[in-house]
């Protein structure tokens, strides 16, 4: 078969035609999505560059104080309870100095803050060891600074939680939704209001996504503001004017194993009064 | 062929039990799932709200895919809000949202899956209503 040059060309561009034509046609035959349906954040969604807390263990007074946020999280978020501190589920959870803050103890550290319980949560790190090594990206940075969990993608492979420095993840071995020994169930009042999650996936805390979203602030904050005001502080660390950025560049705040390069998002003011320097030597 | 007699007798008895379903099944109509849509909570609503978030037609066949972008939107983007293509606003939740009318797990979600013989895992995670007896 011969073709001159003329042939040639008029026969690929009839032929690039219809590839094209064809292809779009195949699209509006395919698409059967909704065209005036949209997804919104909501009015009242609070919104941020990089969520913060700021906890003050000087507001905590008893250990009352701090429990009531815990079980406040952990009842709200249907967090099991495996009676077994090696399955544990943790959101939010209290830990001492040494654990908490290691290398920074040495001996002739004042006792209360030697066997004071700080409470510990997950950082939502502005740099995520967990997230970078998530291989299904369950584990994702949202905009606004929380390092979400995406329990639909989650398999369960636990790298993340190798890779969490602060061991602020935790996996169910057990169904969540299981009884223990004494045929009581895991979850003792279930939360209508918020999932629980199944066998074999890694959780933790979200810094309450599902209250951001409708304008309230995070469950345990919200709970200590009761009854121990100023003790948890959220805010946007983007934003020089919220109040988490003014207690930070007023105050001396630490963090938790800051050499780690992860930039944890939760700051605590630990002393156990506003000076720098001892009154009595005033 | 050595043995024709058997393997032959083997054969048509090997045909007859793998083809049993099918023959068994021949011009007998398979009764359909009937859906049940008047859960006490759809019949406290007034007349023109009684509307899913899209037709009918649209929610039957694409519910899921509905389900899919609704658990992208709110788990990976934040957004929580869905406008309809008739401009009204939902809160995008299965727990809260969709079976907040449809309180009738059983009827309304089971009875189609266990039709089709699909396993949706939405359960294993999130909370169904408790099951009301009308």
């Amino acid at each position: 078969m011969s073709m001159n040059r003329r042939e040639f060309i008029k026969l690929a561009g009839i032929s690039t035609l219809v590839g094209v034509g064809g292809v779009s046609v195949f699209n509006k035959l395919q698409n059967n999505a909704l065209e005036a349906s949209e997804f919104t954040a909501g009015p009242e969604a609070l919104n941020a560059k990089q969520w913060a807390m700021v906890i003050d263990m000087s507001k905590f007074k008893t250990p009352e104080d701090y429990k009531r946020c815990m079980d406040a999280c952990h009842s709200t978020h249907n967090v099991p309870n495996f009676n077994n501190p090696k399955d544990e589920i943790k959101w939010i959870w209290p830990e001492t100095f040494e654990h908490a803050f290691p290398g920074q103890e040495h001996k002739y550290m004042n006792e209360e803050t030697k066997e004071k319980s700080f409470l510990l949560l997950c950082n939502h790190c502005a740099n995520p060891a967990c997230v970078r090594v998530c291989p299904t990206k369950a584990t994702f940075k949202r905009k606004d600074g929380v390092v979400m969990q995406d329990m639909h993608r989650c398999i369960g492979c636990r790298f993340c939680m190798a890779a969490c420095p602060f061991g602020a993840r935790s996996f169910n071995y057990r169904s969540p939704r299981g009884k223990d020994e004494n045929g009581q169930p895991l979850i003792k009042e279930e939360n209508p209001a918020y999932p629980t999650r199944m066998l074999g996936v890694v959780e933790k805390c979200t810094f309450c996504t599902e209250r951001l979203a409708i304008g309230k602030l995070p469950k345990c904050v919200e709970v200590s503001d009761e009854f121990s005001k100023g003790a948890l502080v959220f805010g946007d660390l983007a934003d020089p004017n919220s109040e988490v950025r003014k207690i930070i560049t007023t105050k001396y705040t630490i963090r938790r194993k800051p050499e780690l390069g992860t930039e944890p998002s939760v700051f605590y003011v630990i002393g156990g009064n506003d000076y720098a320097i001892v009154p009595e030597l005033l | 062929m050595y043995d024709s007699g058997k393997i032959i007798v083997g054969l048509i008895i090997f045909l007859a039990l793998v083809t049993f379903p099918f023959y068994n099944n021949i011009g007998k109509v398979n009764a359909k799932p009937e859906l049940k849509i008047d859960t006490p909570e759809i019949q406290k609503l007034p007349e023109q709200e009684r509307k899913c978030v899209e037709t009918k037609e649209f929610m039957r066949g694409g519910h899921m895919q509905l389900l899919n972008d609704w658990r992208d939107s709110v788990v990976r983007n934040g957004n929580r809000v869905y406008t309809n293509s008739a401009h009204k606003t939902f809160n995008m939740s299965l727990q809260n949202e969709c079976m907040r009318c449809h309180s009738n797990k059983k009827d309304f979600c089971d009875k189609c899956h266990n039709y089709m013989a699909v396993v949706p895992y939405c359960w294993d995670c999130h909370i169904a209503p408790k099951e009301k007896k009308l």
